[in-house]
């Protein structure tokens, strides 16, 4: 049994995958559902903001690279690929993953693509805490002089 | 002046195709990838995507192989592609707080909640060159310990629960973005702030030692310096909600400085900000010190003077590509200006040689 998702969760999710593990996983679900485009992938940038001392107001750190389309599949669903890089392929994917994951394809596509990206990512994710975890300081106290 | 002259295109052809071959160095020695360069040289890689103030390790890789290794050439090509790219809108503030962070380490707190996590870093080696490198390197395998799963608290924050540092006042203001608009002095902290993230490293870091050296001295400790992931939140106007769009890795370094107070404020601890693209932690430093020296006037400190004090000087010489582009300008034909400038040289000449030809008479007049 699967936890019902957001919307927000899985573009989020689609946003930061692997590309190569998106197209592996989308190519194993067999789909090639039929779709017009809304809008075709575009390459972009993004200003990324950041707080002063963290907390503060706002500040313009830079750019960075997004790819971003809309398609709408026949006699269904539209769907909004928005994703870190240069890659449309990918965003492509990623729409299309988003127009069939409002309908009744829902359940499936969590079950062959999401979690397992979402598997695959918070692996990722633990492999560097643990490394992290293994450079943490351990202070001692060396033997006092007094006595 | 310039003025079109027509020939040399033959010249400069085989110029680049030269400079394709040079490129490509000795044809015996397998040609580099870009995920090579992604991979085996990140902190290259990290320093073009914060100084070409742009996020994508890909291009980046590629413009380090374009420009040869050059790294002001890559940042150059990196400035130039980005101002092709339509802006899709602004993130959320990213929330460092929040971040994964592979390197934690504060010199004022020992036992901070989350501890010292030193990450890959070049620290405590012995910078002895490692001739294993040279050979066919094996693969090491880094140890793991038990994941820290709650995000890490910011250390200023403890001071700030007892009042002794300045506070930063969130605010959602719109912050001005050099990009846009010519940048006018006196600036603001967060225009200066966009200008010292992407401005040169060495430029930076030399204005950030001459205020530990004593001009305009303010007595930095680190208080924290992470480097991790954190996610980039934007509102995308079709769905009316926001989505992560991406993930950034950063180097965030917040200063703690001695402050006496002043006219306006009490003694207490105040604050410089350093936060910068990639694993990039020299820069990030630098940029908090410069940051801390520029506040003096809101903090009703003296004006001595200082390099590092003046914003006209540090914000209008800190960007490597506006110096490289105006300093390598006078490399190209300057003909016409110099025949001019020869000209003249002859025309003084000529009437100093006639004063000299004749200086009795005048000196007795």
């Amino acid at each position: 049994m699967t936890d019902e998702i957001t919307r927000k969760s899985w573009m989020s999710l689609l946003a930061k995958a692997p590309a190569a593990s998106l197209e592996k996983l989308w190519v194993a679900t067999g789909l090639s559902p039929d779709y017009g485009w809304l809008r075709a992938p575009e390459i972009g940038a993004t200003m990324v903001r950041a707080r002063m001392g963290g907390t503060g107001a706002p500040f313009n750190l830079g750019e960075m690279t997004v790819t971003r389309c809309s398609l709408q599949i026949d006699g269904g669903a539209v769907g909004h690929g928005y994703v870190q890089g240069r890659d449309k392929a990918k965003a492509t994917t990623a729409a299309l993953v988003d127009a069939l994951m409002q309908g009744e394809m829902a359940q499936s596509l969590q079950a062959a693509v999401i979690e397992p990206l979402m598997a695959e990512m918070t692996a990722a994710k633990t492999d560097r805490a643990a490394k992290a975890a293994a450079t943490k300081v351990d202070f001692f106290t060396m033997a006092r002089g007094e006595d | 002046m310039y003025v079109a002259v027509k020939g040399g295109e033959r010249a400069i052809n085989n110029a680049h195709a030269w400079l394709a071959e040079e490129r490509r160095g000795d044809t015996d020695v397998a040609e580099l990838s870009i995920a090579q360069i992604r991979e085996q040289l990140s902190l290259a890689v990290n320093r073009v995507m914060a100084e070409g103030s742009l996020y994508d390790p890909d291009l980046a890789a590629l413009a380090i192989k374009q420009s040869r290794g050059d790294l002001i050439e890559a940042i150059f090509l990196i400035r130039a592609y980005r101002t092709t790219l339509p802006r899709f809108g602004a993130s959320e503030p990213v929330d460092t707080a929040a971040m994964a962070c592979d390197r934690r380490v504060s010199a004022t707190f020992k036992d901070a909640p989350g501890g010292q996590v030193l990450g890959p870093t070049f620290d405590y080696t012995h910078r002895l060159l490692d001739f294993a490198l040279a050979a066919e390197g094996e693969e090491t395998v880094a140890p793991k310990g038990e994941p820290r799963e709650e995000p890490t608290p910011h250390i200023t924050e403890f001071l700030n629960q007892e009042g002794l540092i300045q506070t930063e006042v969130e605010s959602d203001e719109v912050p001005g973005d050099l990009t846009r608009e010519p940048l006018e002095l006196p600036s603001t902290r967060p225009l200066r702030l966009q200008a010292l993230t992407r401005g040169d490293e060495g430029f930076v870091l030399s204005m950030a030692y001459s205020t530990q050296r004593g001009y305009a001295r303010n007595h930095a400790f680190v208080g924290e310096l992470r480097i991790g992931k954190v996610p980039v939140e934007m509102e995308i106007p079709e769905l009316g909600f926001s989505i992560e769009i991406g993930e950034v890795e950063l180097t965030e370094c917040e200063t703690v400085n001695q402050f006496q107070g002043s006219k306006t404020e009490p003694p207490q601890f105040t604050r410089g900000y350093g936060l910068v693209f990639g694993q990039t932690e020299r820069k990030a430093i630098s940029m908090a010190l410069v940051d801390r020296a520029l506040r003096w006037k809101e903090l009703g400190e003296d004006n001595l003077g200082a390099p590092a004090q003046d914003e006209e000087f540090v914000l209008y010489h800190s960007d490597n590509i506006q110096a490289t582009g105006f300093l390598e300008h006078i490399k190209l034909p300057h003909y016409v200006d110099f025949q001019s400038e020869l000209e003249l040289i002859r025309k003084l000449r000529r009437e100093a040689d006639a004063r000299n030809a004749a200086p009795v008479r005048e000196a007795a007049e």
